[in-house]
């Protein structure tokens, strides 16, 4: 009698294979469809890149718009005006979101939290044009276009991202500095200002940075409070600036080729600033988050 | 000086804090004070009304609602399997290596400004579909109402706004559930694999379950971008003046009609009524932003432990 064991197949056969075929199915489905979101990335920004490239010169970045819309004119209006625009609207998102997440993060009792955090949120959820016809109500409806009412426009946008983004890198400031800096008998408003706020600062200018890199393509706010505008140079924030968002949402809706072409370059520097500003972001983040040991 | 400084400083903050409810207050008060000559004109009627008139003065918001409800909810619809796809490939799938990487190249699609996405669909995408896309489904899927119609030439229609629409959520929708099932517990994906469950059963028995209300959060956040993104949707999807059953022919949502026609409104009924559906609009993006709150905030699954 010869020692014969039971007749084991190693090979995967009947239910386990189809488990095994089913499973190999989903993993390749996963794999496609990662692959066909950045496949979309990539041919967007490629094709930026390759009608945007040509036409994108100095001459282009630094001259007017011809008088008559004809090509060979630039863009230096709608620069100088997203920057000062995005600029002011920085300037007053910034202090007030930073001052509500210290609120949230510092004072604010328990059950005050989490409704206002709830209101920031569905702040940040809103339509960007409901929050554009909002500002042409209040400023400019009996007034006028103007570069201001932009600004504050794209600042109520930015407002939640900035207070989020501090409020949670105020929660990861390790409560032993804040401790050790009260223990010392330094008071609330010190420990903030000369703890807490440096060693989260990394944080909040990340999150500024990204807020910074979502308003300079916001449209919508700004098609009712500054989207009609010359073709000059303008620093003068009391009336319509020049912009690159709505500059290319007029150029794309009109069917003049050279128009379209002048759309592309712009579309070309805007999309490498925003790019560039949330790669530097998330490099930042990344420093950050070393340093406070997350 | 230590005191009041503490005070003022708890003062500041707190005021920050309440601006930025008052913000939201004085949005809802201020558009809906602006709508009020067209909701006492229009009234409830404006709901029922196909007709979009300013010389005779009728206004209905009926078409875009439609308009806006068939894009963001079919773009919904393609964009929520990608998303979850994607969501598990970079939580489970991908290689350590690239994990990284390819999870910032689908936020980076996120931060493409709208109207640059616009655009290229205007230009690119738009030509595209009219030539390959649109074509294709009306041979194959001709029998339906909304694939029946002719194709046209330049692609401005709704098939193009959903396509833009889900190209806008898919990055959304997709970080999130990366998120959620990352947060999944270790323990239980083991577990299930110690059982000799393959990957895709460990999917479907343990994350999928266990992220399922954050999976419907996300949805629900994707859907209220796609309701009130009007720029890209402006772009491509044509301008309606009459209600069409075929995908393939121009349409109009909420917010393009609202963006299209901000300048070109000659009398105050008519900026009235555009603002009237701009308050809608409003009223969605409220309802949407704090029901995905709600269900957030009560299946925390960092805090349901």
């Amino acid at each position: 009698m010869s020692a014969v064991g039971p007749d084991v197949n190693l090979r995967p056969g009947g239910r386990l294979r189809r488990r095994r075929i089913v499973n190999r199915i989903m993993e390749t489905l996963g794999t496609l469809a990662a692959l066909l979101a950045v496949a979309v990335l990539v041919i967007v920004v490629v094709s930026v890149i390759r009608r945007g490239a040509p036409s994108l010169s100095w001459h282009f970045l630094t001259s007017e718009p011809n008088l008559f819309g004809g090509p060979g004119g630039g863009i230096s209006n709608a620069i100088v005006g997203t920057a000062i625009i995005v600029g002011v609207a920085t300037a007053i998102a910034l202090p007030v979101g930073v001052a509500a997440a210290i609120y949230l993060t510092e004072f604010a009792p328990k059950r005050i939290v989490v409704p206002v955090q709830v209101v920031i949120d569905v702040l940040a959820g809103l339509p960007t044009i409901v929050v554009g016809v909002f500002i042409y109500g209040l400023l400019v409806v009996g007034h006028q276009q103007s570069g201001l009412a932009g600004s504050i426009a794209l600042s109520i946008v930015m407002l939640p991202l900035v207070a989020r983004a501090a409020q949670e890198v105020l929660l990861i400031v390790p409560g032993s500095l804040r401790e050790a800096s009260l223990a010392l008998g330094v008071s609330r408003w010190r420990t903030v200002l000369g703890v807490i706020l440096p060693t989260a600062f990394g944080g909040i200018v990340t999150g500024a940075v990204l807020a910074v890199a979502r308003a300079a393509g916001e449209t919508a706010p700004l098609l009712f409070t500054t989207s009609i505008f010359s073709n000059a140079v303008s620093t003068d924030i009391s009336h319509a600036m020049p912009n690159i968002p709505v500059l290319i949402f007029i150029y794309s809706e009109q069917p003049d080729a050279a128009l379209h072409q002048d759309a592309w370059a712009a579309a070309l520097v805007l999309i490498a600033f925003v790019l560039v500003a949330s790669l530097c972001a998330r490099a930042l983040l990344a420093r950050s988050r070393r340093k406070l040991g997350r | 000086l230590d005191r009041v400084g503490d005070g003022l400083f708890h003062v500041v903050t707190a005021g920050a804090a309440v601006l930025c409810i008052v913000v939201v207050g004085a949005i809802v008060w201020k558009v809906f004070d602006l709508a009020s000559l067209a909701i006492s004109y229009n009234g409830l009627h404006f709901f029922t009304t196909t007709v979009w008139d300013p010389v005779h003065n009728h206004y209905g918001a009926l078409l875009f609602l439609y308009g806006t409800a068939v894009t963001s909810f079919v773009a919904l619809l393609v964009a929520t399997p990608l998303s979850i796809a994607i969501g598990l490939y970079l939580s489970e799938l991908a290689p350590r290596g690239v994990r990284g990487i390819i999870a910032s190249l689908v936020e980076m699609l996120a931060a493409v400004p709208s109207v640059v996405l616009g655009l290229w669909g205007i230009l690119v995408l738009g030509p595209f579909m009219a030539q390959h896309v649109d074509p294709v489904l009306h041979d194959t899927l001709g029998f339906l109402p909304m694939f029946s119609g002719e194709v046209g030439q330049n692609g401005l229609s709704l098939i193009t706004a959903v396509a833009i629409l889900t190209i806008m959520i898919v990055p959304i929708v997709s970080s999130i559930s990366r998120e959620l099932f990352l947060q999944v517990p270790n323990d239980l994906e083991e577990g299930a694999f110690a059982l000799g469950a393959t990957r895709w059963e460990m999917v479907r028995g343990v994350i999928l379950p266990s992220a399922r209300s954050g999976i419907a959060a996300a949805m629900i956040l994707g859907l209220g971008r796609a309701l009130g993104e009007a720029i890209a949707v402006t772009q491509v999807i044509g301008g309606a003046t009459a209600f069409h059953s075929s995908w393939f022919a121009p349409a109009d949502t909420l917010a393009s009609k609202v963006a299209g026609n901000y300048q070109s409104a000659s009398t105050k009924l008519e900026a009235s009524s555009l603002i009237y559906l701009a308050a809608i609009l409003l009223v969605i993006g409220l309802v949407v932003n704090v029901i995905a709150q709600i269900i957030v905030r009560r299946f925390d699954p960092t805090r349901a432990k």
